[in-house]
């Protein structure tokens, strides 16, 4: 499996919420060929025995203690908001459901 | 035409399995040092970490890891030696960071149980609910949403979102499927979040308040025929927010399902939305598609393992377990079993309790609580705990009938009062003027009055027939309109027809 | 004076020869003369700057006790959130954003007192080699302006060029300080891992990610490491132990009784001759000094792009979700009735450039079910084998050495339109951001075909980076007594245009 197409391009926008125009979908997926086929080559030595990295550090067990700090204050948590209203920010009508 | 509970029983079997979400009670977040009180004004409560700024990282709140291994521990599970948080990706608008930090494959606790015990056609019955899995995460904030109709989400035009609650601590605990439960699957739901509410209480993890969010039942439910073994199309119910609800939504589940197979239809994969106030669920998020969450170890983390005396020094701080913990209330108040099995369905056990610590007698406790003030909350369709009325009042009221300061028929008229919103006993007894008649000439008069008017009964009484005196001491009762002690009436009459 | 190294205008200023109100304000002269031809800077914070300067300058004059580098300005890359200041990651989607709160090493800096003179320009969330990635556009090389700085800090470097700035701050993700400093004739290093604070670090790929310093010469680059170096309860992949010794070491430079590892499989083909001849010409130089060169295999880092390109977009997949109109930045299409999700996906539509897109979706496809194992999955033992490749090296070598990149600058344009070409410019940066192990680049000379600079590098084992200023120190001395001068006094004049 190397290559996509349109269509598996054009749900992956959807996954990661990227409007994208049919000619960028098409281009894209041309060029996730040539993409894929280089970085397939990690499966050549993936065997089974070579344990994952997912961390460069064998760190184990970093907590912080159960202490309150002080919060931004709601100006500060809301200054970058692109709109906000009684304190809180405003965001476009959200479809679907309550989660 | 819609079926009984009785005909969906007769044809399938109900596979149940329970997720339960908790937020803790930790002081801080899960992964930063923000403050995690309950109705704070909005965004007040946020940081750089929990508005998912960018550039902020997390770090574990090493208190909610206690409290989970403490769960993990109490629901008999086995403590992962090596956990990872991983991230499950997916958009949406009260979600900063666009992905949750949750745990995936490599959840803390494994592999646990609950017994329950819930009363059966044949006695009371132990049912054992396996647990898979105990995983840390994070809460997400909260929407308005503006402009609809019902301040629902549909038919809306804007939201408006406080982030107060985003990263707040959550435990989930996640059941195995629980088969063989039959026609009592409704019940046993209701007791397995009963005993895990018990249980997290116990171990003072969380407040695990239902109305208020802090712990929340998803339930799931399918059918399949009797004696078949694939099993069915599950539905996910969520929104279920209390006991009640919970045994409500499996029952309601259950009953839908069988209409839709019975008609030869499919139960459809999906999310629903349970309705306090019908018992009906509301069709939500169709799971036929799985999500795709792209999970995979959260790179600003680094594992947990817990050394073994980290784990053995958090056994050591398990309270007793609540079911041994009534066992002992049981065998110290010599309570028989049915009692107490109905002290336990009416969740009333710890209120009774709080009510024998503050000194009163455990008979006298449980009979109001489970009596007059249960009666009470019945007619007004509320829980006994929704009323005005503490263990506090009810454990003075008891020690005033003790002394003798107010007969049970006054006692009654208290906790009315107190229930009714009149204040403490005190103010009660006070503003409606109750007080027991015990002066002896007022009542002289009304023992004269009585014998007077009932010469063949007090004449029995005599002559020795001592049961015809309780005619006359009813009379005299009410004479006082029931502010008399009635052992003082008794003996005072006895007395003044020679018998005492 | 601009010319000067950190550390001889850190003395200046403890002499008082020069204050650092007058430093700071040579630097906005100089940026302001020839900022508009380089383009390293997004953002001049003049007012700040100077308001920091005579900050220190009012503690000097009471005699308080300073850091070393107290009142020296630095340029700072973009990617550092700093109180206040706009931060935009050279994406359009941040574009006025100003930060409420400052990172770590910003907070480190602003407590050692270096004055920050404004935020500086690279790729886009910091995926590239060229900073042609910038949504404000390119920076040019001060070498030669029509060629690319490196990528992704080709701002800082360039501004340490071009004499803007002695101190600059990067972030290396898979080279992005040590390429910019080889094509601009400056030091950049990677710290070992979890060495420097990423809090406020707007991450690209979390498990890679370090900021480091970068500045003209190997002592100046070990005064700043130290001064941004440190465990961070804020960051819990920092790692809580003493930060190693690199200013001794690059005062010291003593490479005798060394042994340097010469990694067999990052050199050969597809390295330019001018940069092959140059690496050669250095590892004489550092035998000459008293060190013992060996070769050592690595044969797994052939597989280390490949991991690269499928770590790093899998992480910033999910790092950048939260770029999404909500909370900050940029919002696109919010009229009447359209809904939050169509607000997302337009604004990350127009917000990101076609690089970030690329690389989010290709992240997107390697964790996705099904796929997860057989990409993401597979690259995450590739990131073992590397790591494994450089224990075992490291048991033959203190410490290992290749070129830094293939190619001298390339022009601008030249590669933009072929990811894969652009992607092997990293090949020889890569495989050091996978094990976590620190990593240096410093200038070994000109190139002979097309006379721009040549980069050397330098590996050490993780926590151990005193070892690289040892050596860099070590091969910046001899380099300098063959030239007579430093590399830097040749590039060409700019800003003659006033």
């Amino acid at each position: 499996m190397s290559s996509l197409s349109r269509d598996e391009v054009a749900n992956l926008a959807r996954l990661a919420r990227i409007e994208m125009s049919d000619e960028e979908l098409v281009s894209l997926a041309s060029e996730f060929t040539v993409i894929l086929e280089a970085v397939a080559r990690v499966q050549e030595v993936a065997s089974a025995d070579v344990a994952p990295t997912s961390h460069p550090l064998p760190l184990r067990n970093v907590f912080r203690p159960d202490v309150t700090t002080p919060s931004l204050t709601p100006e500060e948590a809301l200054s970058g908001a692109p709109a906000s209203e009684e304190q809180r920010f405003r965001v476009p009508q959200i479809l679907g459901e309550e989660a | 035409m819609s079926l009984t509970y009785e005909d969906v029983i007769a044809k399938y079997e109900p596979v149940l399995g329970l997720e339960v979400h908790v937020e803790l009670n930790t002081n801080s977040k899960m992964f930063c040092g923000c403050s995690t009180i309950f109705g704070a004004e909005p965004n007040t409560q946020t940081c750089p970490v929990c508005l998912a700024l960018p550039g902020a990282l997390p770090v574990v709140n090493e208190k909610a890891i206690e409290s989970t291994i403490k769960i993990g521990l109490a629901l008999n599970c086995s403590i992962a030696p090596f956990s990872r948080f991983a991230r499950k990706n997916y958009f949406y608008p009260d979600m900063p960071k666009n992905f949750q930090i949750s745990q995936y494959d490599e959840p803390i606790c494994v592999n646990g149980y609950v017994d329950v015990e819930i009363e059966t056609d044949e006695g009371p019955k132990k049912f054992r609910v396996e647990v898979e899995r105990v995983h840390m995460e994070e809460d997400t904030g909260k929407s308005l949403h503006v402009g609809g109709a019902t301040g629902r989400i549909h038919g809306a035009e804007y939201s408006l979102l406080d982030y107060n609650r985003a990263g707040i601590p959550l435990v989930e605990i996640v059941t195995k499927i629980v088969p063989g439960t039959g026609k009592y699957a409704p019940e046993v739901a209701k007791a397995y979040v009963a005993e895990l509410r018990d249980i997290l209480r116990s171990l003072g993890v969380s407040d695990v308040k239902m109305e208020q969010g802090s712990l929340r039942c998803d339930a799931n439910v399918s059918l399949r025929l009797i004696g078949v073994e694939k099993l069915g199309t599950r539905s996910e119910t969520k929104n279920v927010n209390s006991l009640r609800s919970v045994e409500r939504a499996v029952r309601g589940e259950m009953i839908r399902h069988a209409e839709l197979l019975n008609k030869g239809e499919r139960v459809v994969q999906e999310t629903r939305h349970f309705q306090e106030e019908s018992g009906l669920t509301r069709s939500g998020r169709s799971k036929e598609q799985a999500e795709d969450y792209r999970y995979f170890p959260e790179p600003d983390l680094v594992p947990v393992e817990p050394d073994a005396k980290w784990i053995e020094e958090l056994r050591a701080q398990l309270p007793e377990r609540p079911s041994v913990h009534r066992k002992r209330l049981q065998e110290e108040w010599s309570v028989p079993d049915k009692e107490m099995a109905a002290m336990i369905n009416a969740d009333l056990l710890d209120t009774v309790e709080a009510t024998v610590i503050l000194g009163s007698d455990p008979t006298k406790a449980r009979s109001w609580w489970l009596g007059e003030i249960s009666r009470i909350a019945n007619e007004q369709n509320v829980s006994v705990k929704e009323l005005a009325i503490t263990p506090t009042d009810v454990a003075e009221i008891v020690a005033l009938v003790a002394k003798g300061e107010l007969t049970d028929k006054l006692a009654r008229q208290v906790v009315e009062g107190v229930i009714a919103g009149e204040g403490k006993p005190a103010a009660v007894i006070s503003a409606r003027g109750i007080k027991v008649v015990n002066d002896d000439s007022a009542l002289m008069a009304a023992i004269e009055k009585a014998c007077a008017e009932q010469p063949e009964t007090a004449e029995k009484v005599r002559n020795g027939h001592l049961p015809a005196a309780g005619a006359l001491i009813g009379a005299i009762m009410k004479e006082t309109k029931g502010q008399a002690d009635a052992a003082r009436v008794r003996e005072l009459l006895l007395s003044f027809l020679g018998q005492a | 004076m601009i010319r000067s190294s950190a550390s001889e205008m850190a003395s200046a200023l403890a002499q008082g020869e020069i204050t650092s109100v007058a430093l700071t304000q040579l630097h906005l002269d100089r940026i302001a003369s020839v900022d508009k031809d380089v383009h390293a800077f997004l953002h001049i914070d003049t007012e700040g700057a100077l308001e920091q300067a005579s900050a220190v300058d009012a503690k000097r004059a009471k005699g308080e006790k300073l850091s070393p580098l107290a009142g020296v300005p630095l340029a700072l890359k973009d990617v550092l959130a700093q109180k206040g200041v706009p931060t935009t990651c050279g994406s359009k989607i941040l574009e006025g954003w100003r930060p409420p709160y400052d990172s770590t090493v910003v907070a480190k800096l602003k407590k050692n007192d270096i004055v920050i003179l404004g935020k500086t320009n690279m790729d886009e969330f910091a995926m590239g080699s060229s900073t042609e990635n910038s949504a404000y556009g390119p920076t040019h090389n001060p070498w030669d302006l029509s060629r690319i700085p490196g990528g992704s800090g080709g701002g800082s470097a360039a501004s340490l060029a071009a004499f803007e700035a002695p101190l600059a701050i990067g972030t290396d993700t898979g080279g992005s300080i040590r390429q910019p400093a080889a094509v601009t004739g400056t030091v950049g290093v990677k710290p070992t891992y979890g060495g420097v604070s990423r809090y406020g670090l707007v991450a690209f790929s979390s498990s890679l990610d370090q900021a480091g310093p970068c500045a003209r010469t190997v002592l100046d680059t070990a005064l700043l490491h130290e001064a941004i170096a440190g465990h961070d309860a804020k960051d819990a992949t920092s790692i809580n132990a003493p930060v190693p010794q690199v200013v001794a070491a690059a005062k010291s430079g003593d490479v005798k009784g060394m042994k340097i590892g010469v990694v067999k499989e990052l050199n050969g083909d597809g390295y330019q001759p001018g940069v092959r001849a140059r690496f050669e010409e250095s590892l004489e130089l550092l035998a000459k000094a008293g060190a013992e060169i060996v070769e050592v295999s690595c044969p797994n880092f052939e597989y280390a792009l490949a991991a690269y390109y499928l770590i790093a977009p899998s992480e910033c997949s999910s790092n950048l979700a939260r770029f999404d109109a909500m909370r900050y930045g940029l919002r696109v299409g919010d009229v009447n009735g359209a809904s939050a999700e169509e607000v997302m996906n337009l604004t990350r539509e127009v917000g990101f450039g076609r690089e970030v897109k690329r690389r989010i979706i290709l992240g997107t496809y390697a964790l996705s079910s099904g796929y997860y194992d057989a990409y993401y999955g597979s690259a995450q033992k590739v990131r073992t084998l590397i790591t494994q490749d450089f224990t075992a090296a490291f048991t033959k070598a203190d410490v290992l050495v290749s070129p830094t990149c293939p190619t001298t600058a390339f022009k601008i344009g030249e590669k933009s339109n072929d990811p894969l070409a652009m992607y092997l410019n990293d090949i020889a940066t890569i495989p050091v951001n996978m094990a976590g192990i620190g990593g240096m680049s410093l200038p070994s000379g000109l190139a002979d075909e097309d006379g721009l600079p040549v980069g050397f590098q330098i590996m050490s084992p993780v926590m151990k980076d005193e070892r690289m200023y040892s050596v860099g120190a070590a091969l910046e001395a001899a380099l300098l007594s063959k030239w007579g001068a430093p590399i830097l006094s040749k590039v060409p004049a700019l800003g003659g245009r006033v």
